[in-house]
C-alpha cells in the first residue's frame, strides 16, 4: 500500500451545502471517494491509499485536472484505491463533486 | 482422548450414547443429578442435510424434558461439499439446527459445545458455535478455513501466512487462536476428570447473554468487535 | 472531462425505483429501499472504522467496511436496516463488518418492535480474518434468533451480485422469512469451493446453468427456502419486504417443529432427486426444464400455483 496527499489552493468555495458524500466501492480497477466539507473555502485536499503503489505523478496529474475543473474549495476527499484507472479516477472524483453540489436534506 | 474416554469421563454414572454413521445421540447421568441430553458429530464426519435433519429432532424432542443441560461434542468435518445438500438447501437444515440449539439454551436448557476434534466452516457454526459456553479440549483442532484454501484464494504461500500467524490469532487454524477471538471459552484439562471439570461448569454457568466478542478484547484476539457492536447498539437505541 | 454545471441529471434523491437491485450498490439499494430522505446510517464511513486487519496482508480498506448499517422508514414505519456490499471483498464478513449487524439486531432486540431488513450480499467469511468473521456470524445467528424471540421480523432480501454464500446462507436460514431475485443464489458451499473438494464430475462450476438452477432464487422459491421471488427491481424488493412484514407470525417452538417437519418432508419428497429439474418435475410442474427460461411475472404466477409458500416453518 502506498499513501499520497496533494494539497492545493482553489480559486472558489464548492456549491451547495452538503456536508459529506461517498461513492465508488474498494475493489480491483475501483476505489471509493470519501468527501468531506472540512476545509477553508480556499482549500483542497486528497488524500490516497492505493494498493498500486508508484503512480504518484500519474495522480499528481488527474487530481490538478480535477481541481481546475471543479474548484472543490473546502472539500477534503479521502480515497481508498484498489488500483483504478485514471480515468476511473477523474469520474469518481467529479462524481463525488457532483453530490457535495446538492443541497443537504 | 477417543471419544468412549470423554464419554465415560464425563459421565462416570453411565450413559447410553450412541454413534450412529458419525452422528451422536444419547443422554448421560449428571452426578449432580438428571440426565443431560448429548448430541453431537463424530469420526470427523462432515455435517450434510441427512446428519443435520437428526440432530436438531433430537434438540426438539427434548425441550419439553426438563431443564437438563444439552451437551453437543464436536469431532466433524466441514458441511458437506456436494450437489445433492445444496440442492436441498443445506443453509436452512444447518440454521435450522443452531436455531434448535439457541433457542434451547434461551429456554432454560442450557447448551454446551464440547469440541474434541476437528470441525470447520458451516459445521461448526450449526454445532459447537450454537451453544452458550464452549469447551475445548486440548487435542481439539478446529479450523474455519484451512492454510491450503486460503493460499490460494489470498495467492500468498503457505509459508507466507504461517508467518504471519505468528503476528494475529485472527485467521490462523487451532483451539489457541479460536480460543483468543472470544470462540471458545474454556479448555478443560485431560488429566482432570472431566465430570468434575463440568460439575464446575454447570455450578457456575453464565446466564444466556453473548459475550464472546467482550471475551475477544480480553484475550486480544478481536480487538473492535464489541466495541463497534456496542456503538451501534447504542445510536440504534437513541435514534427511536 | 465535461464541465461540471452542464449535468442535468435528477437528485440522487430522485432515482427511481425501477433501477436493478443486482447493479445497484448497497448504499443506493438502501437509500432507494426505504422512504426518501428517511435514511440514518450508524458508524458511517466518514468515522473511517476499517478492517483491523487487512493491513496485515497489504489489502486496501473501505471506510464502512464494506457493510451499510442504520435506521429509516419503510412506508412510514421505522425499520432497521443493513446492507452488505458485494464488490469489497465479495461481501465478505469480516470483524467489524459483521460487529455492525450484530449491534444492529441486538438494538432490535432490546426494542422488540422494530423490524431489521438484512440485504445480504455476501461470498460468507473473510478468509484474510477467518476467525473473527466465523465468529461474528455465530453471533449474529444468536442475534437474529434472540431478536425474533423477542417479538422482532428479521426479513432477508437476496439478490446481489455476490449472492449469499457460506455462513451468510445460515443467517438467512435463521431469518424471519427472505425474498430472492433469480440472481440472488442461497447456498453454503459455492460452486467452485465444492469443484475443488470434490471435482468437477460432483460440480461444474463453470456450466451457469448449473449454478443457476442448483442455488438461485427460482429454485430456492420451488423449494421452499425462500417465501418470495422478486423481479430484480428495487421496487420488487420493497413491495415484497412490505408483504412479508405483514405476514410473518410470532417465532417460538411451533415454528421450529413446524420447521423441523418441512424440511422432513422436502428429503423425503426430494431426496433422491439427482437435479433441480427432477425436484421441479416432483412438485407437479409440467414442463420442468422450462423453468430457467421464463420471465419473472410468469414465473411467480406458477410458483404461487404449484407451491404456497408457508409463513409459520422458519
Amino acid at each position: 500500500m502506498e499513501d499520497l496527499s496533494f494539497r492545493h489552493a482553489t480559486r472558489q468555495r464548492a456549491a451547495g451545502t452538503k456536508k459529506l458524500a461517498v461513492i465508488g466501492v474498494v475493489a480491483s480497477g475501483n476505489l471509493e471517494v470519501l468527501a468531506e466539507r472540512v476545509l477553508p473555502d480556499s482549500e483542497c485536499l486528497v488524500e490516497i491509499r492505493t494498493a498500486a503503489a508508484g503512480f504518484g505523478e500519474v495522480w499528481d496529474a488527474v487530481i490538478a485536472d480535477f481541481v481546475k475543473g471543479y474548484s472543490p474549495g473546502g472539500l477534503r476527499f479521502s480515497i481508498n484505491d484498489g488500483g483504478a484507472r485514471p480515468d476511473t479516477v477523474s469520474l469518481r472524483l467529479a462524481q463525488a463533486a457532483r453530490l457535495m453540489q446538492e443541497d443537504d436534506q | 482422548m477417543t471419544l468412549d474416554d470423554i464419554l465415560a469421563s464425563l459421565f462416570p454414572d453411565g450413559h447410553d450414547v450412541k454413534n450412529s454413521g458419525g452422528v451422536l445421540s444419547g443422554s448421560g447421568a449428571l452426578r449432580s443429578g438428571g440426565r443431560a441430553l448429548v448430541i453431537g458429530v463424530a469420526d470427523r464426519t462432515a455435517l450434510g442435510v441427512d446428519e443435520a435433519i437428526r440432530l436438531s429432532n433430537y434438540v426438539l424432542a427434548s425441550l419439553e424434558n426438563g431443564n437438563a443441560p444439552i451437551l453437543v461434542l464436536a469431532d466433524s468435518d466441514s458441511q458437506r461439499m456436494s450437489k445433492r445438500d445444496e440442492l436441498l438447501g443445506l443453509n436452512e437444515f444447518l440454521a435450522h439446527l443452531a436455531k434448535s440449539l439457541i433457542y434451547a439454551d434461551m429456554r432454560g436448557r442450557p447448551a454446551i459445545g464440547l469440541l474434541y476434534g476437528h470441525s470447520a466452516a458451516g459445521a461448526l457454526l450449526a454445532t459447537a458455535l450454537a451453544t452458550r459456553v464452549l469447551v475445548g479440549l486440548p487435542s481439539a483442532d478446529p479450523a474455519v478455513m484451512d492454510l491450503p484454501s486460503m493460499a490460494r484464494v489470498t495467492k500468498l504461500s503457505i509459508e507466507v501466512l504461517q508467518e504471519k500467524a505468528k503476528s494475529t490469532p485472527v485467521f490462523a487454524p487451532g483451539l489457541r487462536n479460536l480460543a483468543q477471538t472470544g470462540a471458545v471459552h474454556l479448555t478443560w484439562d485431560e488429566t482432570v476428570p472431566l465430570a468434575e471439570q463440568l460439575d464446575s461448569l454447570l455450578a457456575n454457568m453464565p446466564d444466556a447473554r453473548d459475550r464472546r466478542d467482550a471475551l475477544g478484547v480480553e484475550r486480544g484476539g478481536r480487538p473492535k468487535a464489541y466495541a463497534i457492536a456496542e456503538r451501534v447498539r447504542e445510536l440504534a437505541l437513541q435514534a427511536l | 472531462m465535461s464541465a461540471p454545471h452542464t449535468q442535468t441529471t435528477k437528485s440522487s434523491a430522485e432515482l427511481d425505483r425501477t433501477a436493478s437491485w443486482y447493479e445497484a450498490s448497497a448504499r443506493t439499494r438502501v437509500r432507494l429501499l426505504l422512504d426518501p430522505g428517511s435514511v440514518v446510517e450508524f458508524i458511517g464511513p466518514e468515522k473511517r472504522e476499517v478492517s483491523p486487519h487487512l493491513k496485515l496482508f497489504d489489502l486496501p480498506e473501505q471506510f464502512d467496511d464494506g457493510i451499510v448499517v442504520g435506521r429509516g422508514r419503510l412506508d412510514g414505519s421505522p425499520v432497521f436496516v443493513a446492507a452488505q456490499e458485494g464488490r469489497f471483498m465479495g461481501g465478505a464478513f469480516g470483524e467489524v463488518h459483521g460487529a455492525k449487524l450484530t449491534g444492529l439486531l441486538r438494538a432490535a432486540r432490546d426494542i422488540g418492535s422494530v423490524p431489521v431488513l438484512i440485504l445480504f450480499d455476501t461470498g460468507g467469511v473473510r478468509l484474510q480474518e477467518a476467525n473473527a468473521g466465523e465468529l461474528a456470524i455465530a453471533e449474529i445467528m444468536r442475534a437474529v434468533i434472540e431478536a425474533r424471540t423477542a417479538g422482532v421480523k428479521v426479513i432477508g432480501l437476496i439478490g446481489g451480485r455476490a449472492g449469499c454464500y457460506g455462513g451468510g446462507g445460515l443467517i438467512a436460514g435463521c431469518c424471519s422469512a427472505l425474498a430472492v431475485s433469480e440472481q440472488g443464489r442461497i447456498s453454503v458451499s459455492g460452486p467452485e469451493v465444492i469443484e475443488t473438494n470434490r471435482g468437477v464430475e460432483e460440480f461444474d462450476s463453470r456450466d451457469r446453468a448449473l449454478v443457476w438452477r442448483t442455488m438461485g432464487g427460482k429454485h430456492r422459491r420451488l423449494l421452499g427456502g425462500a417465501e418470495v421471488f422478486v423481479d430484480d427491481t428495487i421496487q420488487d424488493f420493497r413491495d415484497a419486504a412490505l408483504e412479508l412484514l405483514s405476514s410473518i407470525r410470532a417465532f417460538g417452538i411451533d415454528t421450529l417443529r413446524a420447521e423441523q417437519s418441512r424440511l422432513e418432508d422436502r428429503l423425503q419428497r426430494f431426496g433422491a432427486c439427482p437435479d433441480a429439474v427432477d425436484i421441479w418435475t416432483a412438485e407437479g410442474i409440467p414442463d420442468a426444464v422450462s423453468i430457467p427460461a421464463l420471465p419473472a411475472d410468469q414465473f411467480i404466477a406458477l410458483a404461487d400455483k404449484v407451491r404456497r409458500s408457508s409463513r409459520d416453518a422458519r
